[in-house]
């Protein structure tokens, strides 16, 4: 009779005990999230299906809006959104990759953590302060004392060329860079600061000097963490909304020129989507919302896929 | 791993089983009928949404209003008009507004909707021209071929010709306009619309339009922004926001020929002019307009701006407060619309409203 009882409790306590608790509490929120972005998908899609019906795949590459008309596409704010975003990129990851090697590698003891800090206070500024400040400081700054040189030395490229009154695709870039480097650095010092002290003991041994340590020990180790925080980045320059409608001056053309006001899949939902009231532009918004979502989707799963390999062919560090 | 599969299998079951009780709710339409305990002495909340542009004055109203009946609050939400009459539409707002009147599609989709004039404002075409004041006069044909990008200079003849005595810059003209929907947007180009038949078929009118040139401003002040950061550019702002942050604006030439400052009078006197062509509260109200209006002393862009009320209320007690306020707000409460530099309702449309407020009835029975 004990002996049952006792049996019981026994194998019922690998069944019911806390752990058990603690496993399906947990699961239970990983799979919420699973499903809340599954219930997204759906409603995104279910809700675009007038516009899908009306423009089809054209609508990908139409490039006219016109709401008065009723005709719409979306590829001038792919367009915005991708080319605003990997601006962004270009001239954030420098910037973070420096911040990062020097407070990981180089800054001194007392400097680093205030220094840290101070960075990612920069991330917890309200985008629409960003905004405001993109267009009053930043964007007067750029048209006066960017754009001119840019413009005398490289423009010969399109990308330098025309007029430049100060929204524009080039402010858009800059504030966006400004608003990723936070995240992009702080993940990426993480990162660093995870290689091994015997990498850098062992480059140092081997005559290597300061920078030759970092490039040769530090960086390969890090590389595929580096990578994951320049998507990070990126994933927030594409759904960024606030501040860059504030300074790209939205308009929905595409142009060589950066100098070229410019529009992303964000801002035209942010700008239009409280005033639209017939059913095909609230429809042809959502399908936007719902392409963002996609477009968001897909750099993510590049970039996983582009991570693993480069983890299979991680070679690197001083071995 | 048998464990594993009876966490998985639970979890299943519990989001199959949150997703069973979500799904009665989600069948039911969102009519979420603020019922509030009428009889009792609690403050009873009349809730709006709808457009921005008459939020300040709607929320001077308000509190006004609470001071003389103090257990009434109205709550208003200026979440833009569109979502004013979706809200509306829904029955989940009390009353909704509305910058521009309802097209015809939305007047038939929302049966028995009464559209209540309330306010006026009006629209200036604001420049940064530096050394240039207020006061360049403009005709709509030129103002239509300047935001369609065919005048490109200020030193072009056409507003050479206007604006004799003045000395203009042989610059580029800098296109600055609303990049969010807006009744400002619909304002403008429904007056550009009324003077250019180019514009009519090129552009046409909207809360957004596909603007062939410029710069897109969030707001009335990212369209103040681009215009105080940019000199030579032109734009276009509500009166108020013009007056208020001193911004230059243009003269604008009206229907009999004269060009007229952006005032509140001139623009009373343009909605005054249209009284006549007025329709009844209960009828679709997508044609009227008060630009480009007859009279010599006429501002020609304006537009009314519009309460949405049900002309069958579901409740009896509440139709009635609703009525009230409404009532108090076209008579006493235009008296707060100057100092707010809103245009105060010309006699004429206030009977109007007074007969469109009356049609207000639960069960047949009118509520005031």
């Amino acid at each position: 009779m004990d002996r049952a009882i006792l049996s019981f409790f026994r194998s019922s306590r690998s069944k019911f005990s806390g752990d058990f608790i603690f496993e399906a509490v947990v699961g239970f929120f990983a799979l919420s999230i699973l499903v809340l972005a599954v219930l997204l998908f759906r409603e995104l899609f279910i809700e675009s299906g007038i516009s899908r019906d009306t423009f089809g795949p054209g609508f990908l590459t139409a490039s006219t809006w016109n709401p008065v008309s009723e005709v719409f596409g979306a590829l001038p704010f792919i367009f915005g959104t991708l080319v605003s975003s990997f601006l962004a990129l270009i001239i954030a990851v420098p910037f973070s990759l420096g911040i990062a090697i020097f407070l990981s590698e180089l800054a001194p003891e007392k400097l680093r953590t205030p220094l840290s800090f101070i960075i990612e206070l920069l991330a917890a500024v309200p985008s629409v302060i960003i905004g405001l400040w993109g267009i009053f400081i930043l964007a007067p700054f750029i048209r006066d004392y960017l754009a001119p040189p840019l413009s005398t030395y490289l423009g010969f490229l399109p990308l330098f060329q025309g007029p430049m009154y100060g929204p524009s695709m080039l402010t858009a870039g800059v504030i966006l860079a400004i608003m990723i480097v936070p995240i992009t650095s702080s993940v990426s010092r993480e990162v660093i600061m995870t290689v091994p002290t015997h990498q850098r003991e062992a480059a140092l041994a081997l005559g290597a000097t300061g920078w030759e340590t970092t490039r040769i020990a530090v960086l390969p180790y890090a590389r595929s963490g580096i990578f994951g925080a320049v998507i990070l980045g990126f994933g927030r320059a594409i759904g960024e909304t606030m501040a860059v409608t504030m300074v790209i001056g939205n308009s929905p053309r595409i142009s060589e020129s950066l100098f070229s006001p410019s529009y992303t899949m964000a801002s035209v939902i942010a700008n239009e989507f409280v005033e639209a009231t017939s059913k095909l532009y609230i429809s042809s918004l959502i399908e936007i919302g719902f392409l963002l979502l996609v477009i968001s989707f897909m750099v993510n799963i590049a970039a996983r896929i582009l991570v693993w390999k480069l983890l299979k062919v991680e070679g690197g560090g001083v071995t | 791993m048998n464990r594993l599969k009876i966490v998985i299998i639970l979890i299943l079951a519990g989001v199959f089983l949150a997703g069973c009780v979500e799904q009665p709710s989600s069948v039911q339409p969102t009519a979420t009928p603020t019922v509030q305990p009428t009889k009792a002495p609690a403050t009873i909340t009349l809730n709006g949404a709808g457009a921005t542009f008459p939020y300040p004055l709607i929320s001077k109203w308000s509190s006004e209003y609470n001071k003389i009946k103090p257990n009434i609050q109205i709550n208003y939400q200026s979440v833009g008009s569109g979502a004013g009459i979706k809200q509306i539409t829904a029955r989940t707002v009390d009353f909704g507004a509305s910058d521009a009147p309802l097209t015809e599609q939305e007047y038939s989709s929302v049966s028995g909707i009464l559209q209540i004039p309330e306010s006026i404002g009006a629209v200036v075409v604001a420049y940064n021209l530096p050394g240039i004041q207020k006061g360049v006069k403009l005709s709509g044909d030129v103002i239509a071929d300047i935001f369609q990008g065919k005048i490109t200079k200020w030193n072009d003849p056409k507003i050479l010709s206007l604006n004799p005595g003045i000395q203009f810059p042989a610059k580029d003209i800098i296109v600055a306009h609303r990049s969010d929907g807006s009744g400002t947007t619909f304002v403008i180009t429904d007056y550009l619309s009324a003077v250019s038949p180019d514009w009519k078929s090129n552009v046409g009118k909207g809360k957004s339009v596909n603007w062939p040139v410029g710069l897109g401003g969030k707001g009335n002040e990212g369209v103040a922004g681009l215009l105080s950061q940019n000199p030579y550019t032109i734009g276009y702002v509500e009166l108020a926001y013009a007056k208020l942050q001193n911004i230059s604006y243009a003269y604008i030439k009206n229907k009999a020929g004269k060009f007229i400052e952006p005032t509140l009078e001139t623009t009373a006197n343009a909605a005054a002019g249209a009284v006549p062509t007025l329709p009844a509260g209960d009828a679709s109200w997508s044609s009227v307009s008060i630009v480009d209006a007859p009279g010599d002393n006429s501002y020609p862009i304006g537009s009314f701006t519009y309460f949405l009320v049900y002309k069958d209320q579901t409740d009896q007690a509440k139709g009635k407060l609703l009525a009230e306020f409404l009532w108090w707000a076209v008579h006493d409460g235009q008296k707060y619309s100057s100092e707010l530099l809103y245009v105060p309702l010309p006699n004429d449309v206030i009977s109007l409203n007074e007969k469109t407020i009356k049609l207000m009835n639960y069960n047949g029975q009118p509520v005031i």
